[in-house]
């Protein structure tokens, strides 16, 4: 009988992804038997430490999950406890919270798409390697990710965790002065993004599909970003409150984040791909324009692609922000007047890196009892599982070294964000 | 007459990672009118464009090396990349190190560029400095003071 052919793959520190964790893949006579992310970033208790606290420091605390997408958590927290009060904010404060949230797209998809992603599909090492041969590209993402800065400062009073946001709206409203301010930059900010798009399309992409089910918000009339219904591509359309309905999370023991599965067990992705398949035709005419000239699918099921999809995004963020500035009326009053109540309340929003669905249970004196807060991330990483077991199976006649940077690239088309799946990489590939 | 500015950079939520915040407070209030100071999180494009221009820019930040924890470590980082022992790639995809590098790529790093590392003891989740942290901050501050040529000291 002869023994088994393993082969064992190690990389202990997985770059270019926003926080800490590992991968590895283990291949047994050249098949893969098994693939798993491991996270080792410390949990971050963030439910826990919200019990007991006032509704009102949600969107504060939340805030501080994530240095990259504290809008997406604001915005989902807020949503939640006006839904938990039952107030709905006015049109101005809602087209406000979406110009913010265009900012964080913004800052997101040019770190994403310029620093993380790119180097992988032209061979450099990192965006340093990357910049030292073609500084221009880099000047430009570097750019457009001021912009998103400028945006997020105006409106948010800095950066990052902006702090302007409260439940019921905006402690104070920028002037239509002050967002005039933000119109030159984000005209060419856009002139920018359409080039991001042109480049992108120009890489090598290997022609890989995913086959599981996307989900993502869906709006009537507009590309979802700070609301909506949660939808997917095989059907499903259910209110925001019914969300736990249609899928769960279960805990792995190699990781410290919960994996979300559909009810029925089945993988799903979110993210640019899923919003991209269910809202693309409600694209402004130029986001529509660029991805049509240079031929990018609906749907597009290709992850690799999705730096592209990343593009097309970047420029509807900045189209979207140049009309609602153009159309912003200064609202009668920053925020709505609340009152706590007792409850439950939900509420979900496009994060960059997908859905990101937060509930609260208050007190009548709106203390939170309970917190359930599920990333993007989480509810992606059985997908990245599946399509990195796909990948292995296909490229598993290379070498170590470039089996590595393959799979490597095929996480990093998800952008994922393990401080916020932390509720999430070095990389380990076991040829056993 | 050359820009100086000083960058105190850090998270304010994670212990002795606020040491390079501290120190760039500290020197806003002793010479306010002499010094451009920017406070900040570890982010790139906010560096780039906090140091572009300047004649000298001293950036603050905490380290963690397995030197005694207060210890001010100190980098000119002109011609040369930091470091990668103290200075490790931060959870934001780019540290300091690779930002510096990113800049000087693209032609954005000022005539000089100096870089102060507080050695931390404690990075977990919580606002407060550790008693060797503070001594750290304490001599920080005074490195920054000499190497801005201030004269309005105390």
């Amino acid at each position: 009988m002869s023994t088994p052919k393993r082969r064992t793959i190690k990389t202990d520190y997985l770059a270019r992804v926003e926080g800490e964790g590992a991968m590895s893949v283990r291949l047994v006579d050249g098949k893969v038997d098994e693939v798993e992310l491991r996270i080792f970033e410390p949990p971050r208790f963030f439910e826990a430490l919200l019990r007991g606290r006032s509704f009102l420091e949600a969107p504060d605390i939340t805030s501080r999950i994530c240095g990259i997408c504290p809008v997406a958590y604001q915005m989902s927290a807020v949503n939640a406890m006006e839904d938990v009060c039952g107030v709905e904010v006015s049109e101005p404060i809602r087209l406000l919270r979406r110009l913010l949230y265009c900012g964080e797209w913004i800052e997101s998809h040019a770190l994403h798409v310029y620093m993380l992603h790119a180097p992988d599909f032209l061979g450099y090492e990192g965006a340093v390697e990357m910049a030292r041969e073609h500084p221009d590209v880099v000047q430009r993402g570097l750019s457009l990710k001021k912009t998103g800065n400028e945006l997020m400062i105006v409106i948010g009073g800095r950066e990052i965790h902006p702090v302007n946001v409260k439940v019921g709206g905006f402690y104070r409203a920028p002037t239509r002065k002050e967002l005039g301010t933000l119109v030159e930059p984000l005209e060419r900010a856009r002139e920018a993004a359409v080039e991001t798009v042109r480049w992108t399309a120009g890489f090598e992409f290997p022609e890989r599909a995913v086959d599981c089910e996307l989900v993502a918000l869906t709006e009537p009339d507009a590309y979802a970003i700070e609301d909506g219904r949660v939808a997917s591509d095989r059907g499903l359309d259910v209110a925001v409150d019914e969300y736990e309905q249609h899928f769960y999370e279960e805990h792995v023991a190699r990781s410290n984040a919960l994996h979300s599965r559909r009810t029925g067990g089945g993988t799903y992705l979110c993210g640019p791909l899923a919003r991209y398949a269910l809202g693309a035709e409600r694209l402004s005419p130029l986001a529509r324009e660029v991805a049509g000239e240079v031929g990018l699918e609906v749907p597009c099921r290709d992850a690799f692609r999705s730096i592209v999809v990343r593009g097309v995004e970047l420029v509807y963020a900045c189209d979207e922000a140049l009309r609602l500035i153009a159309e912003y009326e200064e609202p009668d009053a920053p925020a709505a007047d609340l009152e706590p109540r007792a409850g439950v309340g939900h509420g979900a929003t496009e994060a960059p890196r997908g859905l990101l669905y937060h509930r609260y249970e208050l007190d009548a004196e709106g203390t939170i009892i309970d917190a359930k807060i599920v990333p993007p991330t989480a509810q992606n990483q059985l997908a990245i599982e599946e399509d990195l077991r796909q990948v292995v199976d296909r490229y598993h006649e290379l070498s170590d070294d470039e089996l590595r940077h393959v799979c490597e690239q095929a996480i990093r088309n998800y952008d994922p964000c393990i401080s916020c799946a932390t509720h999430f990489l070095d990389l380990e590939i076991v040829r056993a | 007459m050359t820009r100086t500015v000083v960058i105190g950079v850090g998270n304010s939520f994670r212990g002795d990672d606020a040491a390079g915040r501290e120190v760039a407070r500290r020197v806003r209030e002793r010479v306010s009118d002499e010094l451009e100071v920017v406070v900040c999180e570890l982010e790139p494009t906010r560096l780039i464009d906090a140091w572009d221009g300047a004649g000298l820019a001293l950036v603050v930040d905490a380290v963690a090396s397995d030197a005694e924890p207060g210890t001010v470590h100190r980098f000119d980082a002109t011609s040369d990349a930091l470091p990668s022992r103290e200075f490790r790639s931060s959870t934001h995809a780019l540290g300091i190190g690779e930002t510096i590098e990113l800049a000087r790529a693209i032609g954005k790093l000022p005539a000089r560029i100096v870089v102060l590392g507080i050695e931390g003891e404690t990075f977990g989740s919580g606002t407060e400095l550790s008693a060797a942290a503070q001594e750290g901050v304490e001599r920080a501050v005074e490195v920054v003071l000499e190497e801005a040529g201030c004269t309005s000291r105390r």
